[in-house]
């Protein structure tokens, strides 16, 4: 089922419009889910953005602390997110899921209060990622079930800009908290749990309650119950092995950040701005890739983006270069996302049944989660045997033969996603 | 926000409403709860401020002196760390009474350290993007200089003369960098525009010249000819003690598992932590007689992350944390290098202690 994808005016009076499938908007529960994840990202990533701090100068503990408490982020919501996918499709009650995933992170922001030492902030560390791994099936399949099929790019495309402005607007809070009262990490904590639980009421206030399941019961003549094997659909199998050869050959930012400061004074000294300028530069280009995707074809957009992510590689990997290599690798990596974290999630929704939605993002991006991991292991063993540059050309070299192969993988991919839709 | 909804392309035949309550009643708990949160994180925000200010006005910090009674003779110069308005600020007190009244320094450091008269300050300076700095002076209002510092400030030296300053930063990446830290090195010629990154030093190895591309250094110590030095260094998941020289860029192991060597005022020993068969993170102290290779360790039982600073030829300052939620006011101890008697505090609420003689 479709909500309008009109906007309305604050009166509550529909615009007439045209038909849904023609409107050049996306839908209000799309626009609601990016405020709710534009709150949470706030929350969250004011916190990433003082933690090392706190940890440091307030709780004593050395920066090698708290990279080990880093390295557990990653690997707990990769296998929770295929759990929040199975729950969200099997009750048939994303928005609740979902909520249990934005309220366990809510919590923890409270928890972090009293916390002292390492061992309670790591254990919240993990209760908020735990919360994330939950929700972001379920959120997505909600977008998916609220957007007509053709708009899928877009609508993806408008909650990822919404939600990495809420990145960005995470540490300038802050930090300006911090700026206005000095050392009052207390004060950072309590904003980011306002934050958190304001995105928390909207969800559970104004998004719709769908029920993907029952309403696929409705208009398709023979009941679906959620079951692993429609999973195992040829096209989204495809999609699942491009996304982890893709994966596998994707190295994480961290690594191209460390070798722009090794290269570029402007980088190393503003070090912390890498990360802005990556996310301005997605936050920019999500919208725009997003219909692309829908305009071209999603699977051409998504296999695409890698070819933007080599170019990244090359700008990273060159032995000197300036201030405008360095933007320019950041346009790149800020590009790259546009055209590959909302638009796998859209690929993947319309290539497996409704009643299965969560389930089949969920494992998408778990997979793609997964060989990123596995990436990251492997580029590290190869940027100690091979030295920083020439470890990054031969990844390079190697993405180009994965992107030729993900081609292939996915070459009719985009037009069955097509004829899936009902006439 | 109105949940009217027309119906689309598949027929929905029973929308589905948010919850409870009518659109227009939910709409209000939301302002309502935004209110409230906004309201009460404002009025929290105002009154920590204001609560702040209140108490800068009225502190009453324990005993200070001016900076002028204790500048002028053997002291030790820290960073203090009593919670408050002067929490980070520079600080001494007099060798002969470390546990006597402090003067406070208008200068705020991370990590502090002085040779002669000469301070090296290393500093983050929290903002919309947080940067850090790293200065030298004699006079904090006079002449600074500013040398290279890539990340969150680690260690601070300098040569016994004040002409050479290393100074050590993390550098970290992002989440997926993870476990990975890598630290940045810096040797800095004072006076000059010269400046050492160790790695770019030849490293020597059982005899062999080897280039690990994990290899980092951190926690330096000079010798007293303004060439030699002592670093930690570590490849291959382990760590070493290791001697160096400047003049011919070379870097040579001497025993593994020692992390921020400081050298004695003789020259003759070096200590440092060590984790032995502990955990990540939990290390303890040792000191090595250069001459004999004999090791002992001492009999601190906590664990100390921190470059050591020698109080004279037989004991040796480190900072501990302060004990539960006083973990940031961290405390000076002080131990026998040789492996006997007992840890005693020797300055409360202080950090990074450097002795001037």
């Amino acid at each position: 089922m479709y909500l309008s994808d009109r906007p309305r005016d604050a009166a509550g009076t529909e615009t007439p419009s045209a038909a849904p499938t023609t409107g050049r908007r996306v839908g209000s529960t799309v626009i609601l889910l990016g405020f709710v994840s534009l709150l949470t990202d706030i929350s969250s990533e004011s916190l990433s953005a003082v933690l090392p701090l706190y940890l440091t100068a307030v709780l004593g503990l050395s920066p090698l602390a708290y990279g080990f408490v880093d390295g557990l982020y990653q690997g707990v919501s990769a296998l929770v997110r295929i759990l929040g996918g199975w729950l969200s499709d099997r009750a048939d009650r994303p928005k609740w899921v979902a909520f249990l995933g934005y309220g366990l992170s809510a919590v923890t922001k409270a928890l972090l209060i009293p916390a002292q030492g390492l061992a309670a902030v790591t254990a919240v560390i993990t209760v908020d990622r735990l919360g994330k791994g939950l929700r972001t099936a379920p959120r997505d399949a909600i977008i998916a079930a609220s957007t007509p099929e053709h708009s899928l790019g877009r609508a993806f495309g408008v909650h990822r800009a919404l939600d990495t402005t809420g990145a960005a607007i995470g540490p300038l809070m802050a930090f300006s908290i911090l700026w206005w009262i000095p050392g009052n990490y207390r004060a950072v904590f309590i904003a980011s749990l306002a934050a958190a639980l304001l995105g928390l009421a909207l969800l559970g206030l104004l998004v719709p309650d769908l029920r993907p399941r029952r309403a696929a019961r409705r208009t398709a003549a023979p009941p679906v119950a959620p079951s692993w094997r429609s999973l195992a659909e040829p096209r989204f199998g495809r999609v699942v092995a491009a996304s982890a050869v893709l994966g596998v050959l994707t190295i994480s930012d961290g690594f191209l950040y460390l070798s722009l400061q090794q290269r570029d004074d402007f980088a190393g000294k503003w070090f912390p701005l890498l990360f802005v300028g990556t996310n301005v530069a997605y936050l920019t280009l999500a919208v725009p890739f997003g219909r692309l995707s829908d305009r071209l074809g999603r699977a051409k957009v998504l296999v695409g983006g890698h070819l933007l992510l080599v170019g990244a590689y090359l700008c990273a990997a060159l032995p000197s270069g300036g201030l405008g290599l360095t933007i320019a690798c950041l346009l790149l990596l800020g590009g790259f996302y546009a055209c590959t974290d909302g638009v796998l999630a859209a690929l993947a929704s319309t290539l497996v049944p409704a009643p299965m939605r969560a389930s089949g993002i969920a494992t998408a991006q778990t997979v793609v989660a997964l060989a990123r991991l596995a990436s990251s292991l492997l580029f590290g063993a190869l940027w100690t045997g091979l030295g920083r540059s020439t470890a990054v050309y031969v990844v390079a070299g190697a993405l180009v033969v994965g992107v030729a192969v993900a081609w292939w993988l996915l070459r009719h991919v985009d037009r069955s996603a097509h004829e899936l839709v009902p006439a | 926000m109105s949940k009217r909804r027309r119906t689309a392309p598949a027929p929905t035949p029973e929308p589905a409403t948010a919850g409870p309550g009518t659109v227009r009643q939910r709409v209000i708990a939301l302002i309502a709860i935004a209110v409230v949160l906004v309201g009460g994180t404002t009025a929290y925000l105002v009154l920590s401020r204001a609560k702040q200010q209140e108490a800068v006005r009225t502190a009453s910090p324990q005993d200070t002196v001016s900076v002028a009674k204790i500048a002028g003779a053997p002291r030790i110069v820290f960073r203090n760390t009593a919670i408050g308005p002067d929490y980070g600020r520079v600080a001494m007190v007099s060798l002969a009474d470390p546990s006597g009244p402090r003067a406070l320094t208008p200068t705020s450091c991370d990590r502090v350290f002085v040779a002669r008269t000469r301070t090296l300050c290393v500093a983050s300076d929290p903002g919309v993007v947080t940067t850090y700095t790293a200065t030298t002076f004699v006079d904090a209002d006079g002449p600074t200089e500013d040398l290279p510092l890539t990340g969150v400030p680690s260690r601070a030296r300098l040569s016994d003369d004040a002409k050479l300053a290393a100074t050590t930063s993390f550098v970290s990446g992002d989440s997926y960098a993870a476990a990975n830290f890598s630290t940045r090195t810096v040797v800095s010629e004072i006076g000059t525009d010269r400046s050492f990154d160790l790695e770019t030093f030849r490293l020597v190895h059982q005899g062999k010249a080897i280039k690990p591309a994990d290899r980092n250094y951190w926690g330096v110590t000079f010798a007293s000819d303004d060439d030699a030095f002592y670093v930690t260094v570590k490849f291959d998941s382990k760590t070493w003690l290791a001697s160096g020289r400047l003049s011919t860029r070379t870097v040579q192991t001497i025993r593994s598992d020692a992390e921020c060597p400081s050298l004695s005022p003789d020259g003759t020993k070096v200590a440092y932590k060590k984790l032995g068969t502990r955990g990540p993170g939990d290390w303890r102290l040792a000191v090595l007689d250069l001459a004999t290779g004999k090791e002992v360790s001492l009999t601190e039982e906590h664990s100390v992350d921190d470059q050591v600073e020698w109080l004279d030829k037989d004991q040796i300052l480190y900072g501990l944390p302060g004990v539960g939620s006083h973990a940031a006011e961290t405390n000076v101890w002080v131990v026998p290098a040789d492996g006997t008697g007992a840890p005693r505090m020797l300055i409360a609420k202080a950090w990074s202690p450097a002795v001037v003689r």
